[in-house]
């Protein structure tokens, strides 16, 4: 139920032409606001209001890039590849310290 | 055009060079047993110790599995790796994601050891993968719609 909420939610968001186009534009590049308002009959404003309507339905993420903020795709794909290579990474690095730390001190109880 | 890296760090007691010598000569030791990508659990971790040496592990019948290649050697500051997996975590080489490691004293004694994942964009098998599935979701949408709209009380037709 709540997966068909949340697709209902999407479908509206989508229903607007503009935003379908916006949406279509995010699947092939990410882009900031000024490249898809150049590129869109539409000022940038309304971009930017197209923009947060996709990002409240789940649709869309925004990441910031220096003074601009640049929209995807919420990439599910690329976040779960991401969160294991966090938490693999996690648990390396802490392996590593605790082994590098074990060396250190027993160098010190050699010397 | 970028996914945020992935960045992590830890103190270490041990000094930048022997920090520096452990993480890249004795990965295999420290890198925790049934961690890893390979099918069995690894008995060594090798980082050839040049640039273009492998970085792969191997298992205790010798079988090896790449997961990539040393990019920068400079001992004992800094290491660039390149990490060759992919989302499915098999090896691809024509995929290139960096890994940074830099050694650095910390105030106080130890090493200060920072790791940057980075290139994450790069896992296009995985966006391609994420089209394909916006592709067959937006048929699910329509048809999950469709029953929504199905279920409304008539009245509100």
């Amino acid at each position: 139920m709540t997966n068909s909420v949340t697709a209902v939610r999407a479908l509206s968001a989508l229903g607007d032409p503009s935003r379908r186009t916006i949406f279509e534009r995010l699947v092939a590049n990410p882009a900031a606001v000024g490249d898809l308002a150049r590129s869109l009959p539409i000022t940038r404003s309304a971009v930017s209001q197209h923009l947060r309507v996709l990002k409240e339905a789940g649709l869309v993420t925004e990441t910031p890039d220096g003074t601009r903020r640049i929209y995807r795709l919420d990439p599910a794909g690329i976040a779960a590849v991401r969160d294991w290579l966090d938490s693999q990474w996690v648990m390396a690095l802490g392996a590593f310290g605790d082994f590098a730390d074990a060396e250190a001190d027993a160098e010190e109880e050699d010397q | 055009m970028t996914i945020a890296p992935v960045r992590r760090s830890i103190h270490t007691k041990a000094p930048p060079a022997r920090a520096f010598e452990i993480f890249t000569g004795r990965m295999g030791r420290w890198w925790p047993r049934g961690r890893t990508v390979g099918q069995a659990p690894h008995a060594d971790i090798v980082l050839e110790p040049h640039v273009g040496g492998r970085w792969f592990e191997r298992n205790d019948e010798g079988r090896e599995t790449q997961w990539g290649k040393v990019l920068v050697w400079e001992p004992p500051v800094r290491l660039v790796l390149a990490w060759q997996l992919d989302g499915e975590k098999r090896y691809d080489p024509e995929l290139i994601t960096e890994v940074e490691i830099t050694f650095a004293p910390a105030d106080g004694g130890g090493t200060e050891v920072r790791l940057e994942h980075r290139n994450l964009e790069r896992f296009r098998k995985n966006r391609d993968a994420w089209a394909a599935a916006v592709e067959s979701g937006w048929t699910d949408m329509v048809r999950i719609f469709g029953d929504y709209l199905d279920r409304l009380p008539d009245a509100e037709e």
